[in-house]
């Protein structure tokens, strides 16, 4: 909310200056988020009247006037605006005033006539946007006086970040009455004198939703005249509190909100058929608003209506058919009283959002409708004239909030904050807030103001003398609380020794979306993601991820697309799946790599990666757990992967993540080129792991033996290994696969796999006797398993 | 027959003369091999007369000596030299670069979060995490937001019906963690949020580490102490603080907390205050008993400040120029 410094001084007027006040509103908890001056540097701008203003000779679009600047002289200045008349005042700058635009005034001539100055537009003194004409000042305004002085400038727009519980402090009136009580300095009573009726006319109105509405003032204004200008005070005032000046009677009711919080609504009488009618709408009713949108009115949504139908959405807008206009001259002023609960969230549904609505949300003061009614009524007839009628007040009155009665218990204030406050000086900060307050054996007793819907238990006191009492004035003491040593886990490995092992293999980690586009996200995993936003931000990010690739796959093609030749990114975090209400956050692991295997290098002669790389990658990371730990890497169909290059990660028969090659199907959705590598561990199903056991080291030398078998292409390393192990397994210390060859020598259809076995056994030295007959049951083993043949 | 002395500086000069290990070997055997000269000479003693033969012996005894000593150093000398030279030939260009495959590094957000977490850890605070797709109920009903508050709109949530939603702070983590430990307890939480925010300085997926202490005792004035110490320890300094009286449905007293930083600015920081009754309460904690206070970082924020991070969506565009200045 923004508000005029000059206007909030009206209201109170502590001895600080801008900056001081505003550091003291934001410590008040009311955050100033900006202070914009208002005019700064028209000291020397004075009032002046134009006596007369004729077509310029040489120009269509000039007017040379005779001006007077009160001091008898009469000055010939050339002005561009069409606004400028005989009889008018306005703002008159003199050669040598120096702008706030930077503009020095000289004497020039202009088309052939000399210009003694210039008459300024609202633009020109950075009073405004208005550049279309020259300021017209009212027929009272002193000429020869200083333009400031009129105007009470310089004046400061302050923006203040109001929070949602103190919709008591949306006006003048409310921040005032924070001010007032923080400073000690006096606040001007918020009374409006009544409007004396001079007609009997009233407009008819029937409550029916009381619950919503239990407080309607209204009351007519015949005969205003439609001509009327607001004046110069009320929309500098509404300017430089962030309106934009329309008309006396739009200005008005903009006027009284923000003077003291209770928006108004006027509608142009001799368009109301019948009686005003608030109530609940009825689903299919509509209604055009005063910005001409039409609007289908859900039944939960209060609405004003007449004998044509809605009229208006009830705290949020008026509408179009009983809108005030240039030609209105017959005024009701509504002043209500909207529940809450029955507005809350409705503007939003509609996409919507008032300073009504904004108010009435928050809740206004609910004894301030007949004031606001009142202040309305008083500054029509004084701009626009007319003949009041009685004010009127409907509704039963009933739900309107009461003053709430709260005790304060003085041992439980410092049992809060940490520290003891005089008992004098919390009974001062309760009272200057508006509170009744009342000494008892254990505290105070407090009623707080009806229009304060923040205060309703003791904690909300407590808040209100700290807040006041200043949370600065509160010291700091360290205290830790009792509760015993965390636990702490060995057996779980944390994903920051992941994150250790792939930044030590030259992986960057990076952090991507949790939603994603839902395409790219079934094209990855398989099937669609079950878990779909209702109100994306857009439709790439509009899906939780099932998989972390999705993400990986962008960030790699991204850097690749910035010249990055060689990309290893990894990302710990959560995926998404399964339906909601039955779906699982897993942690995952992610990593991708594309490019060569090291960086460039002058000794090493540049290799693409291939899948052996980055499943040593995934071995790394396997590499923390427990060397018991039974991992197998099982040849899979994956919608990502490249067929006969992915394979999924058992851990004692369960899947705990895939890894392969990139489909090359998905590199054009991912704008992708080069050949990526990926993987997907699940952390929960890998990181687990047993506290490590000591076993025996043996004392006695191992030997080593090597053979070659040659096979058939398809059988598995992995299952070569095994059958090795299982045919000596008392022996076997290790084994390792030294070397993999296809090609002359070896028949097509076959290669030759070469092994290497350490034997050794605890007890004693083996000897080559003991290490031939392993061997030979070994290939023995192998040729009736897999038929192998010992390659000569 | 040549005198000895001569002899001596003939074999010195030879010594001196041979450039490299067969040279010298050369020299030796010219004087001390079996057909060498102080060889012979050594046996033509016995044929001098027996009063000349010690004198004699003597001198060409010494003279053996003198020549193998300059033998010695002369190898020596030589056998560094060609050592030397071996070594030279060995020699590489130490300002290559050396073999490997280079290091990765964290994010910067994860390194703040990291980082976070360690000081908090030093404390005695546990960690804890709760679900990204919050329902209603942890992320706003019992943190102390009524149905169709205006707080609520604040939180520009995302749906996933009507009932889930993406958590849009940390929080819900303080009523999952007390629903399940009670009282006494020290958490934080760090991780993801989500609001449908996106613009120069929103992204609709930010983090946060929420952090809860709730005991009996516990003051405004211990959430004063944590605080100020926290953010000096994070920023390795002096720090001045600024609590700013501020609204959250599920503290009172809430505050805000800005750090003083260059040229007199006052930068919010983090949101905090007492957890409100009502919150406790639904956790299952008595507050008459018990009193507690809470706070909520957020880490985009820390990160930025602490490495003078200029534009938030940086962190989010994985541009491994930008990551690979985090090591």
């Amino acid at each position: 909310m923004k508000i005029a410094e000059s206007w909030l001084r009206e209201w109170v007027n502590p001895d600080l200056d801008t900056e001081a006040l505003a550091h003291q509103l934001t410590m008040t908890g009311h955050e100033v988020d900006g202070v914009e001056p208002q005019g700064l540097g028209l000291e020397d701008v004075v009032i002046a009247e134009v006596l007369e203003a004729e077509q310029h000779p040489n120009a269509d679009r000039l007017r040379v006037c005779q001006v007077s600047d009160g001091s008898g002289e009469t000055l010939e200045i050339v002005c561009g605006a069409p606004n400028a008349v005989a009889g008018m005042k306005t703002p008159l700058a003199k050669p040598g005033v120096t702008l706030p635009n930077g503009i020095t005034l000289k004497q020039a001539k202009i088309r052939g006539v000399v210009s003694n100055g210039m008459l300024c537009s609202s633009d020109e003194l950075g009073l405004g946007s208005d550049s279309d004409g020259i300021i017209r000042l009212p027929d009272d305004a002193p000429v020869g006086e200083r333009l400031i002085d009129f105007l009470q400038l310089p004046d400061a727009t302050i923006d203040l970040s109001l929070t949602p519980n103190r919709g008591d402090c949306f006006s003048v009136l409310g921040i005032a009455r924070d001010v007032s009580a923080l400073s000690g300095a006096e606040l001007k009573s918020a009374d409006v004198a009544p409007v004396t009726a001079t007609i009997d006319d009233t407009q008819a109105v029937v409550v029916e939703f009381n619950e919503g509405c239990p407080a309607f003032a209204g009351r007519l204004i015949k005969g205003i005249n439609p001509n009327a200008a607001s004046p110069i005070w009320m929309t500098e005032r509404l300017r430089r509190s962030g309106l934009r000046p329309i008309s006396p009677v739009v200005d008005i009711t903009n006027y009284v909100m923000l003077e003291l919080g209770q928006p108004l609504h006027a509608y142009d009488a001799a368009k109301v058929q019948g009686a005003i009618v608030p109530r609940l709408a009825r689903s299919g009713e509509k209604v055009t608003l005063l910005d001409e949108k039409v609007v289908d009115l859900n039944d939960d949504t209060m609405v004003i209506t007449d004998d044509s139908g809605v009229i208006g959405i009830a705290g949020i807008m008026g509408g179009l058919s009983t809108a005030v206009s240039d030609e209105t001259v017959d005024v009701y002023f509504e002043g209500a009283f909207w529940t809450p609960i029955h507005i809350a969230g409705r503007a939003r549904s509609y996409g919507m959002h008032t300073d009504a609505s904004m108010r009435f949300e928050r809740g206004v003061d609910p004894n301030g409708q007949a004031r606001a009614v009142e202040r309305a009524s008083e500054l029509l007839l004084q701009i626009a004239g007319g003949d009041a009628g009685p004010i009127e007040v409907h509704g039963d009155g009933q739900t309107l909030p009461q003053p709430s009665n709260i005790s304060l218990r003085r041992e439980r204030l410092s049992a809060l904050l940490g520290v003891e406050i005089d008992d004098a000086r919390v009974a001062d900060i309760l009272t200057n807030l508006g509170m009744e307050v009342t000494a008892t054996d254990r505290g105070w007793d407090v009623v707080a103001p009806a229009f304060r819907f923040d205060i309703a238990i003791e904690a909300d006191l407590i808040e209100e003398v700290a807040r006041i009492f200043g949370y600065d004035n509160i010291p700091e003491a360290t205290a830790i609380a009792a509760t015993p040593l965390e636990p702490l886990t060995e057996t779980q490995i944390s994903t920051n020794s992941v994150a250790d092992v792939l930044t030590g293999r030259d992986y960057q980690e990076v952090v991507t979306y949790s939603f994603v586009e839902p395409s790219l996200n079934e094209t990855v995993t398989g099937e669609a993601s079950e878990l779909v936003l209702t109100n994306p931000i857009s439709s790439e990010m509009s899906v939780m991820r099932s998989s972390l690739l999705t993400g990986l796959l962008q960030a790699a093609a991204s850097n690749v697309a910035r010249q990055q030749s060689r990309v290893r990114l990894f990302e710990i975090g959560k995926a998404f799946t399964g339906a909601l209400g039955s779906h699982n956050e897993p942690v995952r692991i992610g990593g991708i790599s594309v490019g060569t295997r090291g960086p460039e290098q002058w000794a090493e002669q540049a290799q693409p990666i291939d899948f052996y790389d980055i499943k040593a990658d995934v071995e790394a990371i396997l590499g923390l757990l427990d060397s018991s730990a039974s991992i197998d890497f099982e040849a899979v169909k994956h919608p990502a992967l490249q067929p006969g290059q992915a394979a999924s990660i058992l851990r004692d028969g369960e899947s705990i993540g895939v890894i392969g090659k990139l489909h090359p199907r998905l590199k054009k959705p991912f704008d992708l080129k080069p050949d990526a590598f990926v993987f997907e561990l699940d952390a929960a199903k890998t990181l687990s792991t047993t506290i490590p056991i000591e076993e025996a080291v043996s004392k006695f030398p191992s030997i080593r033996r090597d053979i070659a078998v040659v096979v058939d292409e398809n059988i598995l390393a992995q299952h070569l290994v095994a059958e090795v192990r299982s045919a000596i397994p008392d022996l076997v210390a290790g084994v390792r696969i030294f070397d993999v060859y296809q090609g002359p020598g070896v028949e097509a259809g076959l290669k030759s796999v070469a092994l290497g076995l350490i034997l050794q056994e605890t007890s004693r030295t083996l000897t080559d006797d003991d290490a031939d007959s392993a061997m030979a049951a070994a290939v023995q083993k192998l040729h009736e398993k897999f038929g192998a043949e010992l390659r000569e | 027959m040549q005198p000895l002395e001569e002899l001596i500086e003939q074999a010195s000069a030879a010594i001196a003369a041979a450039d490299d290990l067969g040279a010298l070997d050369a020299v030796r055997v010219n004087y001390f091999g079996k057909k060498g000269e102080l060889t012979s000479r050594a046996k033509s003693v016995s044929s001098l007369p027996v009063e000349e033969r010690p004198g004699a012996g003597k001198a060409i005894n010494e003279a053996k000596q003198v020549l193998q000593t300059a033998l010695n150093t002369r190898r020596e000398s030589l056998e560094t030299a060609a050592l030397e030279a071996t070594l030279a030939d060995d020699a590489v260009d130490v300002t290559l670069p050396g073999r490997g495959v280079g290091l990765g590094g964290r994010h910067p957000i994860t390194r703040t979060m990291d980082r976070i977490e360690r000081i908090f850890r030093n404390a005695g605070f546990g960690v804890r995490s709760g679900p990204e797709i919050e329902d209603d109920f942890h992320n706003f009903t019992a943190l102390n937001f009524p149905a169709n508050h205006p707080a609520r709109a604040e939180h520009d949530t995302f749906f996933l019906n009507g009932d889930n939603l993406l958590r849009t702070h940390t929080s819900p983590v303080q009523v999952r963690s007390m629903l399940e430990e009670g009282a006494p307890i020290r958490i934080i939480a760090p991780g993801r949020v989500y609001r449908c925010d996106s613009d120069l300085t929103h992204t609709p997926m930010f983090h946060q580490v929420e952090g809860l202490v709730v005991d009996k005792g516990i003051t405004l004035a211990n959430l004063k102490a944590v605080l100020h110490q926290f953010v000096e320890t994070f920023f390795e300094r002096k720090a001045e603080l600024r609590f700013r009286p501020s609204y959250f449905p599920f503290t009172e007293p809430s505050a805000e907390v800005d750090v003083l930083w260059e040229e007199g600015k006052w930068l919010e920081i983090l949101g905090c205050g007492m957890v409100h009754p009502n919150v406790l309460e639904s956790a299952g904690v008595d507050p008459e008993v018990y009193t507690g206070y809470a706070f909520g970082m957020g880490v985009e924020r820390l990160a930025m400040l602490r490495y003078q991070v200029s534009d938030l969506r940086t962190f989010f565009d994985n541009d491994l120029r930008f990551l690979r200045q985090f090591r």
